[in-house]
């Protein structure tokens, strides 16, 4: 019902909220709540949090466990929505989109990294790269080019033929992240990406979101580590379902 | 890479049903024992009817056929010789000739017990009496040389024509036509050799030592003169004679639909002129129709065995879907968070039940082809496969595929994203 209720309110809402709207906002929440039932007690895992992320910005989201930061990595994802307030990528409002759509946008706009890579262990490196193209309405030509070109940008050289169980930790991690890029999203995002690899592959990782960040790519990490939070620009805290406090890191890159 | 978008899918499931060869394995041999049960019960099933229809066929189905039968004999009767006079006779056949509107050929048989010889070889058939229609009503072929004619009947000659079988047993390696052989105490020409009426199986052949089947058939007026109207009959310490006019009529109706109203006729005729029960009246198209009706009720039997095994088998491969799709929640969330539709998983999921219960269908059909050939090599019995049941049987293994794939898929596709993801 409440849901119901603020998705009126938010299509009523839309038209002076895309004007308004930072043209250079990739994500952009608005008073964003999300609250889960259990029982009879209603949890506030996000509670009325408004905030923008812009083209070309690297952020590290960062808090305890429950502090909300994989509840706000949901609703970025698109795989979950808000309970009120609303959440707009790339200008589109999440709330009116049906099923269908908000999987178009999760494979167009949007570019998962997980923690424990999550590659489809039936397939080889090129054909999991090739994943996100394929549930597209118009894959379009010239896939496998695609796909190599993006295999060498990451690291992969002509490992391409391998299946994931073959490949190390860092190796299968760099596929997650070209297949994250195939279809040339707005936002990576990646949840705790190097939470399962030893230090020196969390760094060569690490260094390959920074040449990514360099070439413009939005990136969102999302960690608990502070050594991986410190390589970010700007860094935002999570404490119980809001945000406690928004640092800038070192000044952006110029471009 | 494939870029057919069902080619893909169908790769993807092949691919992750290689993933558990053993499961998948398994699976798919409950599908192959269903839709082989299937597939042999139908050849079985047909083969049996086929057989009991081909007999019935022999018969000829545009007949009737009345038939004289002994009446019961009277408990008292320890003479050593007397003469029962029963069956058929002269005026039966003469008024069935006279007022039967539908009655096309109207043929009479009689028949007689006489030792049949041909130099050393002998044997004991029936030999039958009759006109030069019998060829036409019975509707069998010639091997070879030609039935009787009108002209034999006026002529009252000395001509007979032989079965099949008769005549290999008495000439084995040569041809009968022109030869003359012995019946009872005269000499007959073979003036030609007939076929059975459907053709001889395998099967049907007698086996060396077995008693050869067939008749020897005369011309009706020649067998009057030479055999007479009385029969002897010698048992131990008696003699059975009986005399009977005609032993059967053979009634060709001008069509099928006219087949029921002529044997209600004939049944209404015969029991106002005959004081006892001393005939039968043959109705093919009748035990025909009640073949069919049984055969109806056979296949439903059968049918109902093999969906049962259909059934268990889609509910095998239903619970390795249902277990597949549990183990598998993280990749679905995995791939609804790279953008897949919920259609993507369904048809993800559709695809690989299919391949396993088609995939279970072609080797069950293979199978099932193979099982009524061990039959037939092994038993009497000739299984006829139809082409319908490979086909059905492979719609069928679409079908339960579908059917039982539908439910784990839906299940798959309507998994929370989120929940997905956190699932270990």
């Amino acid at each position: 019902m409440a849901e119901e209720k603020s998705k009126a309110m938010n299509v009523s809402l839309e038209a002076t909220a895309k004007a308004a709207a930072d043209t250079r906002a990739v994500a952009e929440f608005r008073n964003v709540s999300r609250i889960y039932r259990m029982g009879d007690n209603e949890v506030h895992a996000l509670d009325d949090v408004s905030c923008r992320f812009n083209a070309g910005d690297y952020w590290a989201i960062m808090g305890s466990s429950g502090s909300g930061k994989s509840t706000m990595l949901n609703l970025l994802g698109c795989i979950d929505r808000p309970t009120n307030g609303e959440y707009y990528v790339s200008g589109t409002a999440v709330s009116t989109l049906n099923d269908d759509d908000l999987s178009e946008l999760r494979g167009r706009h949007i570019g998962f990294i997980f923690q424990s890579f999550n590659l489809i262990p039936q397939l080889n490196v090129l054909e999991n790269i090739l994943v996100p193209r394929f549930y597209l309405e118009d894959p379009g030509i010239g896939l496998v080019e695609r796909a190599r070109d993006i295999a060498e940008r990451v690291g992969l050289g002509s490992r391409t033929d391998h299946r994931p169980r073959e490949l190390s930790g860092g190796q299968q991690q760099r596929v997650a992240i070209a297949r994250a890029l195939i279809n040339d999203p707005s936002l990576l995002l990646a949840d705790e990406a190097t939470g399962n690899l030893d230090t020196q592959t969390t760094e060569e990782i690490l260094e390959l979101f920074d040449e990514l960040h360099s070439d413009g790519m939005t990136i969102l990490l999302v960690t608990h580590e502070e050594e991986v939070g410190k390589r970010a620009e700007q860094v935002m805290r999570l404490k119980d379902g809001a945000i406690e406090s928004v640092a800038y890191n070192r000044p952006t890159i110029q471009r | 890479m494939i870029k057919n978008p069902f080619l893909r899918t169908f790769s993807l499931g092949v691919k992750s049903l290689l993933l558990h060869k053993l499961r998948s394995g398994l699976t798919t041999l409950g599908m192959l024992f269903g839709v082989a049960s299937v597939v042999a019960m139908l050849a079985i099933g047909e083969g049996a009817s086929k057989e009991a229809q081909d007999q019935i066929k022999q018969l000829g189905s545009n007949n009737i056929i009345l038939r004289s039968v002994k009446p019961l004999e009277e408990s008292n009767s320890n003479q050593s010789t007397r003469v029962s006079v029963y069956g058929l006779t002269d005026g039966d056949f003469a008024r069935i000739v006279d007022t039967y509107p539908w009655a096309e050929d109207v043929v009479p048989v009689r028949i007689l017990q006489q030792e049949v010889r041909f130099g050393e070889r002998s044997l004991n058939p029936r030999v039958l009496a009759t006109t030069a229609k019998y060829q036409s009503v019975t509707g069998r072929p010639m091997l070879e040389g030609r039935f009787l004619t009108e002209s034999d009947e006026e002529t009252v000659s000395n001509v007979c024509v032989l079965d099949y079988e008769i005549a290999r047993y008495l000439f084995p390696f040569r041809s009968p036509i022109n030869e003359r052989i012995k019946i009872g105490a005269d000499y007959f020409l073979v003036v030609g050799v007939m076929l059975p009426r459907v053709p001889i199986g395998e099967a049907n052949q007698a086996a060396p030592g077995e008693e050869v089947t067939g008749e020897v058939i005369l011309p009706a007026s020649t067998g009057r003169k030479w055999f007479g109207d009385m029969q002897v009959k010698i048992r131990a310490g008696s003699r059975d004679m009986e005399q009977v006019d005609l032993h059967e009529i053979i009634v060709g109706v001008d069509s099928s639909e006219n087949v029921p109203a002529a044997a209600a006729a004939a049944r209404e005729m015969l029991d106002r002129t005959h004081r006892e029960r001393d005939y039968e009246i043959v109705v093919p198209l009748e035990l025909l129709l009640r073949e069919q009706a049984t055969k109806r009720i056979f296949k439903i039997v059968l049918a109902s065995i093999a969906g049962i095994s259909l059934l268990v088998g889609g509910i095998g491969i239903m619970n390795v879907m249902l277990a597949t799709v549990t183990e598998r929640t993280r990749e679905i969330g995995v791939r609804r968070a790279l953008g897949a539709k919920k259609r993507h998983i369904v048809m993800q999921f559709l695809v690989e039940t299919i391949v396993l219960s088609v995939g279970g269908g072609v080797l069950g059909i293979a199978l099932g082809l193979t099982i009524p050939e061990v039959v037939a090599a092994y038993t009497d019995m000739q299984p006829v496969v139809t082409p319908a049941a490979p086909i059905l049987a492979f719609a069928i293994s679409v079908g339960t595929g579908l059917l039982f794939g539908m439910y784990p898929a839906w299940r798959a596709a309507n998994m929370d994203p989120v929940e997905a993801l956190r699932h270990e």
